[in-house]
């Protein structure tokens, strides 16, 4: 009984702070947007009634309060069904991945109980496979919205969404099979205590693999230069076209959950968790104190993480969907395989010589996995290709003058723009 | 023009150098302009509390204001150019013959519909004698569509709230006559006249 009652405060504790993070994640987001921007961003909303504005941190209360009030519209021509379920789905599948993250093990110092571990499903074993499956729930969502609003802009998105959720499910999956090979654990907390007792976090040990990770997982929560199924100039809002009042922020703050739980996992599986070196100590179980601290730590982390992610948005243009496509399916993939390759040959040939997990097998493998690195990234910068034929399609052209097709009209369109 | 016209050259992108395909260079470019932007000074004016600052106020287009002359009548002759000249019809204008010997007509009414107007600053063109002007203030507003007809008086009363920061044209056309003629010693001809003795 103590278990349930025990479960309960920890998801009321956590889903709490999600949605407040959410909600003033909204507000940090619009921050940045405006200074990025050389504008203040929001900063009127304060207490109501008074003068006070305490730097805008109303804004989020207002917004929520806007949308809650708002007419909640329902177009004629969707699927009621559907089209009440895609909200509900989404945000479902945004929440469950959190069951799973560890935040350390909390020793309460009251004698005859147990250290109470910070996380809502503890030792759970398939803790990796079960974040797979979550993540990929998120798909339906998405896709469940794009067909149930009967809107061919929605659709459209729907169907964007789902190929680029699935294309980088796969880079994600092989970075975390090079991760688990590490580690020889499917269970996060492990993961987190194996990087914090060696003090290696993984971002140093793996940097393929993170690179691999950071990128499927932005791509993952659709975040700006991967935004494509959502474009605004593209496809009016995508798969939530449709969408207003409260279920438009149910999508709204489940694309936020989405973009802290890529933060989260990034944390947890290659910036080393609760754990920062000479502050937290490596043990899992720690007093009330040091895991206060450790959640501490631990919020750094992702919103550092997620700020990067903010300023990302800002930085780099929006990729063109076959290059979206080609960045999976090309590099990415290849790059994945190669560090699973490296860590699959250590497993089997180098670790059975000598001791893991130390001198001198771990700087050895961080040698190797840099190398690694960067002449992966040198070979596909070399192989790229140089030159983009920008006229139109000779062979296309012929085929709308009505003319038979010839494939040899493309190659040779090519050959001459690429030997001049 | 068909595709294989002879007049159309083709551009083509010239071809990606190793760093660029690397992406790095291009990563990192994007990543500086960003903090630069992000660490850079806010331009954003806080419009109540602090007021856009204008570089010159007297050729901002801005609400109009009907100008007096040196004994405080109001200096237009109700000639109706700027009605006429006004794209917007948004003028209107009722003349009555003067009270005052020196000059023949005034206006007994001007309206501006504010709401009509679209601060072209075609009337202040058309004036010949500098009586309508455009101010440099831009915070317009009202609770009602008749309270957006300004009248002569409340036009007047614009003049009267600006007419220190933005002196009148017929004004500055004055003084600027002067200072070329020399009758008053200011700053602009003061250089000019250090040179003159010595040609």
């Amino acid at each position: 009984m103590s278990f349930v009652i025990e479960t309960c405060i920890k998801i009321a504790v956590l889903l709490g702070a999600l949605m407040t993070a959410a909600a003033y994640l909204v507000l940090v987001e619009r921050w940045i947007a405006a200074w990025v921007q050389d504008r203040l961003g929001p900063n009127r909303v304060g207490i109501p009634l008074t003068n006070i504005r305490i730097l805008g941190l109303g804004q989020p209360i207002a917004d929520g309060l806007k949308l809650i009030f708002k007419e909640e519209f329902v177009p004629g021509h969707v699927d009621r069904v559907l089209y009440n379920l895609a909200p509900i789905l989404t945000f479902v599948a945004a929440v469950a991945v959190y069951a799973v993250v560890p935040l350390g093990q909390a020793d309460l110092g009251i004698a005859g109980w147990a250290p109470v571990d910070l996380t809502i499903v503890p030792k759970f074993d398939a803790a990796l496979i079960f974040l797979f499956a979550a993540n990929g729930a998120a798909v339906y969502g998405v896709i469940i919205a794009g067909w149930g609003s009967n809107n061919k802009y929605s659709l459209f998105g729907a169907m964007r969404g789902a190929a680029q959720l699935i294309a980088y499910e796969i880079p994600l999956s092989l970075a975390l099979v090079a991760l688990a090979c590490y580690a020889g654990t499917l269970r996060i907390d492990d993961i987190v205590t194996q990087q914090a007792q060696s003090g290696v976090w993984n971002i140093i040990l793996h940097p393929l693999a993170f690179v691999v990770f950071f990128i499927a997982a932005t791509a993952e929560a659709g975040r700006l230069p991967f935004d494509l199924p959502e474009t605004e100039q593209e496809l009016v809002g995508g798969f939530h076209t449709e969408y207003s009042g409260m279920r438009l922020m149910t999508f709204l703050v489940s694309e936020f959950l989405h973009m802290i739980t890529a933060a989260v996992l990034i944390v947890l599986l290659f910036l080393g968790g609760w754990h920062l070196w000479f502050i937290t100590g490596a043990e899992p179980v720690a007093g009330v104190g040091l895991a206060l601290l450790r959640i501490v730590v631990f919020v750094i982390k992702v919103l550092a993480v997620v700020f990067f992610f903010m300023l990302m948005r800002w930085s780099w243009p929006r990729f063109r969907f076959d290059q979206l496509m080609a960045l999976a399916w090309k590099p990415l993939i290849s790059w994945g395989m190669v560090q699973v390759t490296i860590l699959v040959i250590w497993y089997a040939w180098w670790e059975p010589r000598v001791t893991a997990h130390g001198w001198p097998s771990m700087p050895i493998l961080g040698l190797v996995n840099w190398s690694g690195f960067v002449l992966t990234w040198v070979f596909t910068s070399a192989i790229a290709r140089p030159h983009y034929n920008n006229r139109p399609r000779q062979d296309l052209v012929r085929l709308a003058q009505g003319l038979p097709y010839d494939s040899s009209d493309l190659n040779r369109e090519n050959a001459e723009v690429c030997n001049t | 023009m068909k595709r294989d016209s002879s007049e159309i050259r083709w551009v083509d992108e010239s071809p990606l150098t190793m760093s660029e395909r690397s992406y790095l260079p291009l990563f990192l470019d994007g990543l500086t302009t960003t903090f630069r932007h992000l660490l850079s000074r806010k331009i954003t004016v806080q419009f109540p509390e602090e007021r856009h600052q204008f570089p010159d106020p007297v050729i901002y287009r801005g609400v109009h204001r009907l100008n007096r002359d040196e004994q405080g009548r109001v200096k237009c002759v109700a000639c109706f150019l700027c009605a006429t000249a006004c794209p917007a019809h948004c003028i209107d204008i009722v003349a009555a013959p003067s009270p005052w010997p020196d000059q023949e007509k005034y206006p007994v009414v001007f309206n501006i519909d504010m709401l009509r107007c679209i601060f072209c600053g075609m009337c202040e063109e058309a004036c010949p004698v500098d009586a309508i002007e455009l101010t440099s203030l831009y915070d317009l507003s009202g609770k009602s569509r008749d309270e957006m007809i300004f009248d002569k008086a409340k036009l007047l009363s614009v003049y009267d709230q600006t007419k220190d920061q933005e002196p009148p044209g017929w004004l500055r056309a004055k003084q600027e006559l002067e200072e070329m003629l020399g009758l008053v010693e200011s700053e602009g001809n003061r250089e000019p006249s250090q040179e003159s003795p010595s040609e």
